[in-house]
C-alpha cells in the first residue's frame, strides 16, 4: 500500500489545500478547514464532543462536497453511531445505501487475544484502505484510535504501526480526522501528537461555577495562519457549530440614517431623529426606573416600520413581558404573531458567557433583525466576572455593528453605587448613554432621563422627567425656574402655584377692566344729565324769550291801537314788528 | 467463506496436508495473514507444527490472505497481522502474532490451562 502511492511524496506542496469541514463556524477560524490529504488530531475529555465532530465533518462532506467517507469506529458499533446522531438529521444508513459512507466497527475484545510473538497491523490498512477503495473516500475518521492500547497488548508495536498509519492515510492522500482522548497534563493520553504534526484540535467542556462551557481551541495547525483563541462551540439539535466570536476590529461601516427610539420626546431631544441606525445604546438606571419599558418602546417602534426585532430578555418570560408591557399601552404580542418580534428567554445562569454569546449570535444570525434589546447585561455578571463580561459585551457590539443592527442594552445600576457607573464597564463602547435615575427628593422618587452622551449627535441635556402612563413612557421638561430644578409633586404644586398667581394676576386686570367701563358709564350718564338740564334750561331760557317777544308784540300791538288811536307817525313801530318775527323763526319748538 | 476449502492455503514447506476436513474436524483453525511475508509462513509453520504434536488427526486449518480478501477481516474483526481463530471449540479465542511462543499458543487454544 505504501509503495504504491509513494510518488505523492515527492508532490511538491505550493500552499497548503484545505478541506472544508461544512461545519459552521469552523472552516472561519480555520481559514478555509482542516489540511487536506493530511491527519487531524482532534482531542478532548469524555463528552467534549469528538465523535459528534468527527461524524460531521463526514456527513457534511458527503452531502455538501460529494465526498465520501470512511468512519472507522473503536468504541460505538454501527448501529449505536447511527442512532446518536439521528437526532441531529443525519441519516448514516441512507448514506451508507448512497456509498456515500462506510462505516466500520472494529472491536476488540482484549479477553479473547493472546499474544504469541511478532506482528503487525496489517489487517486494519487492509480493512481501511479496502473502505477508502470501495466508494473513493476523500475523508476518513478514526474514532478513537486510542482504544487499540487497551485492545492491544504491546505498545512498542501500535506505536510503531500507528507511525505507519499516518504515513501511510498521507500517501493515500485521504482527509482524516483521528479522535484522541485527553492524557493528564498532555494533549492525548498516548501520546498521538508526535504522529500527528499537522493538525492538532482541542476539543474542552469545562465546568466553572456550576455552569458548562465547551470550548475549541486549534492548538497547532502547521502551514497556515489560524484563529489562536479558544472558540466557543455549540451542540445542538443541528449539530456542532463553532462561533468565532472575535473583536472583529473596528472597520464597520457608519450608517448615517436615523432609527427611532419610540419615544417621541426621546427622538427630539437627540437632535429630533433619534439613534444612528447600526449604534449601541446603553439604558443604564437603578431598579424600577423603566429600562425595559424603553426597550420595548424601541422594538415597537421598530416592528411598526415593518422592521424585525430579537428581544433577549435574561429576566423576564415573554408572557410576563408582554403583560407588564401591555399595562402601559404596548401591544408587542401582535408583533410577536406577525413574526416580526422575537423573544428569546433565559436565565443567565442556564449557560456560560460564551455559550450565551454564541446562542445570541446564533438567533440573530438565523432571524436577522434590525433592532435588538437586551435586557439586561448586568445579569452576566452573575455567570462570569467583569473583565469576562465586558469581553463578551465588546464581542456582541462589534458583532451588531458589523450587521448595522441597532442594539439597545440596558444595565442596572444597584443603588449606593455610582449611578454613572455602569457595573459592567461598557459604557465607554456605547454610542449613546441614556440615564434613567430616581430622582428623591420632598419625600417622593421621580424619574429622571438625562442622555449623558450620544456620539455624533447634538443632544439635549436637559433632565427630563419621564412618566409611565397607560399610552406608554412620556417625557415632560423638567420644571426650571427660581425655585430650581423641581419634579413629581413638587413640580405640579410649583406649577400650581404659578397657575393661581396668573389667575390672580388676571383677576385683577379684570377688575380695573371692569372699573374703566363702570366710570366710562358714569361720565357718559353725567354727560347726558348735563345735557338734558342744558336743554331745559335753554327751553325755559326760549319760552322766556318768546314770552318777552310776545308781550312785545302786544305792547307794540297796543302802542300801534294807542298811536292809531293817537294818529302818530307808524315808521318806528312797522321796523319792531320784523324783529320780533326773527326771533321767533330762530327757537326750537 | 467458512466452508471455503482451503484453496489459498500455501502449501508449507513441510508438505503436510491438513488430516481432516473443516467440517468433521474438532478444532476449526483460521489464520490470518496477508500476504506471503516471512512471518506469515514462520506463523503457518509454527501453528502446523503445533498442531501437528498435540490435536494431531482433531484439527482443520483455514488460511485467509487479507491482501486477497480484505474485506474478511471485518467479519473476524481482524487487526493483527498474522491472526490465529479458534473457530472450534467455542468459544472464539484469537491468538496475535508469528505463533513462535508455543506456550502462549497451548494456552491461547486452551490445549493446556491458563
Amino acid at each position: 500500500m505504501i509503495r504504491q502511492n509513494s510518488r505523492n511524496r515527492s508532490k511538491p506542496l505550493e500552499s497548503l489545500r484545505k478541506e472544508r469541514t461544512g461545519i459552521p463556524g469552523f472552516d472561519e477560524i480555520t481559514r478555509g478547514g482542516l489540511p487536506a490529504g493530511r491527519p487531524t488530531l482532534i482531542c478532548g475529555g469524555a463528552g467534549a464532543g469528538k465523535t459528534l465532530f468527527a461524524t460531521e465533518f463526514l456527513v457534511r462532506g458527503a452531502t455538501l462536497f460529494d465526498e465520501p467517507g470512511v468512519f472507522m469506529s473503536f468504541e460505538e458499533s454501527e448501529e449505536e453511531l447511527a442512532t446518536n446522531v439521528a437526532s441531529l438529521g443525519f441519516d448514516l444508513k441512507q448514506l451508507i445505501a448512497d456509498k456515500k459512507l462506510v462505516l466500520d466497527y472494529v472491536f476488540i475484545e482484549r479477553s479473547e487475544i493472546e499474544e504469541t510473538g511478532e506482528y503487525d497491523l496489517e489487517a486494519l490498512f487492509l480493512r481501511l484502505g479496502h473502505a477508502i477503495d470501495s466508494i473513493g473516500a476523500k475523508r476518513v475518521v478514526l474514532d478513537t484510535l486510542e482504544a487499540l492500547f487497551s485492545a492491544l497488548p504491546n505498545e512498542a508495536i501500535i506505536r510503531a504501526e500507528l507511525r505507519r498509519l499516518f504515513r501511510w492515510l498521507k500517501e493515500k492522500g485521504v482527509t482524516a480526522v483521528i479522535t484522541c482522548e485527553r492524557g493528564e497534563g498532555t494533549l492525548t493520553r498516548y501520546g498521538l501528537e508526535e504522529y500527528v504534526a499537522d493538525c492538532v484540535i482541542l476539543l474542552d467542556h469545562r465546568v466553572q461555577n456550576q455552569i458548562s462551557t465547551r470550548r475549541m481551541r486549534i492548538v497547532k495547525y502547521r502551514g497556515t495562519s489560524h484563529g489562536t483563541n479558544e472558540y466557543p462551540f455549540l451542540l445542538d439539535e443541528k449539530g456542532f457549530s463553532v462561533l468565532p466570536i472575535t473583536s472583529l476590529g473596528l472597520a464597520h461601516k457608519a450608517p448615517t440614517e436615523h432609527t427611532s427610539s419610540g419615544v417621541p420626546r426621546l427622538d427630539t431631544m437627540l437632535e429630533g431623529r433619534g439613534f444612528y441606525r447600526g449604534s449601541s445604546i446603553l439604558v443604564s438606571g437603578t431598579a424600577g426606573t423603566g429600562k425595559s419599558t424603553l426597550g420595548a418602546h424601541f422594538i415597537e417602534a421598530a416592528c411598526k416600520r415593518g422592521e424585525k426585532a430579537l428581544f433577549f430578555a435574561f429576566e423576564e418570560s415573554q408572557d410576563q413581558i408582554i403583560r407588564n408591557m401591555r399595562s402601559v399601552g404596548i401591544d408587542l404580542e401582535r408583533f410577536v404573531k406577525k413574526g416580526l418580534l422575537k423573544f428569546h428567554n433565559a436565565r443567565p445562569s442556564a449557560w456560560g458567557l460564551e455559550v450565551h454569546l454564541a446562542v445570541i449570535h446564533k438567533e440573530i444570525s438565523d432571524f436577522a433583525p434590525s433592532v435588538v434589546v437586551i435586557d439586561p447585561i448586568t445579569n452576566f455578571l452573575a455567570v462570569g466576572d467583569a473583565p469576562e463580561t465586558k469581553s463578551m459585551l465588546t464581542r456582541l457590539i462589534d458583532f451588531l455593528k458589523t450587521r448595522q443592527i441597532t442594539g439597545m442594552f440596558t444595565s442596572l445600576t444597584s443603588s449606593g453605587t455610582n449611578i454613572e457607573d455602569s457595573e459592567v464597564g461598557v459604557s465607554s463602547l456605547m454610542d449613546v448613554w441614556i440615564l434613567v435615575k430616581n430622582i428623591e427628593s420632598n419625600g417622593e422618587r421621580n424619574r429622571g432621563l438625562y442622555i449623558l452622551k450620544a456620539r455624533g449627535m447634538a443632544h439635549s441635556n436637559q433632565v427630563r422627567e419621564f412618566l409611565l402612563t397607560d399610552h406608554g413612557i412620556e417625557l415632560i421638561d423638567a420644571y426650571v425656574g427660581s425655585e430650581g430644578v423641581l419634579m413629581g409633586s413638587a413640580r405640579s404644586s410649583q406649577l400650581a402655584r404659578e397657575r393661581a398667581a396668573e389667575i390672580d394676576r388676571q383677576l385683577l386686570t379684570e377688575r380695573k377692566q371692569r372699573e374703566l367701563q363702570r366710570k366710562q358709564e358714569l361720565y357718559e350718564a353725567q354727560l347726558m344729565a348735563l345735557k338734558g338740564q342744558y336743554e331745559t334750561e335753554r327751553d325755559a331760557i326760549l319760552r322766556d324769550l318768546d314770552e318777552d317777544e310776545r308781550r312785545r308784540k302786544v305792547m307794540a300791538d297796543e302802542r300801534l291801537q294807542i298811536a292809531r288811536l293817537r294818529r302818530a307817525d307808524n315808521g318806528e313801530v312797522q321796523f319792531q314788528g320784523d324783529g320780533a318775527r326773527k326771533a321767533r323763526k330762530g327757537t326750537v319748538r | 467463506m467458512k466452508t471455503t476449502p482451503s484453496k489459498k492455503l500455501r502449501k508449507p514447506t513441510n508438505g503436510l496436508e491438513p488430516p481432516v476436513d473443516g467440517d468433521s474436524a474438532r478444532w476449526n483453525l483460521r489464520l490470518y495473514v496477508a500476504g506471503q511475508t516471512p512471518r506469515s509462513l514462520t506463523a503457518f509453520k509454527n501453528l502446523k507444527d503445533i498442531c501437528e504434536e498435540y490435536l494431531k488427526g482433531q484439527y482443520h486449518i483455514e488460511v485467509i490472505d487479507l491482501m486477497e480478501n480484505p474485506t474478511l477481516a471485518r467479519g473476524d474483526q481482524i487487526l493483527a497481522i498474522p491472526t490465529l481463530v479458534r473457530k472450534l471449540p467455542q468459544p472464539i479465542r484469537k491468538i496475535i502474532g508469528d505463533l513462535s511462543n508455543t506456550e502462549r499458543v497451548l494456552v491461547g487454544l486452551d490445549i493446556k490451562p491458563r
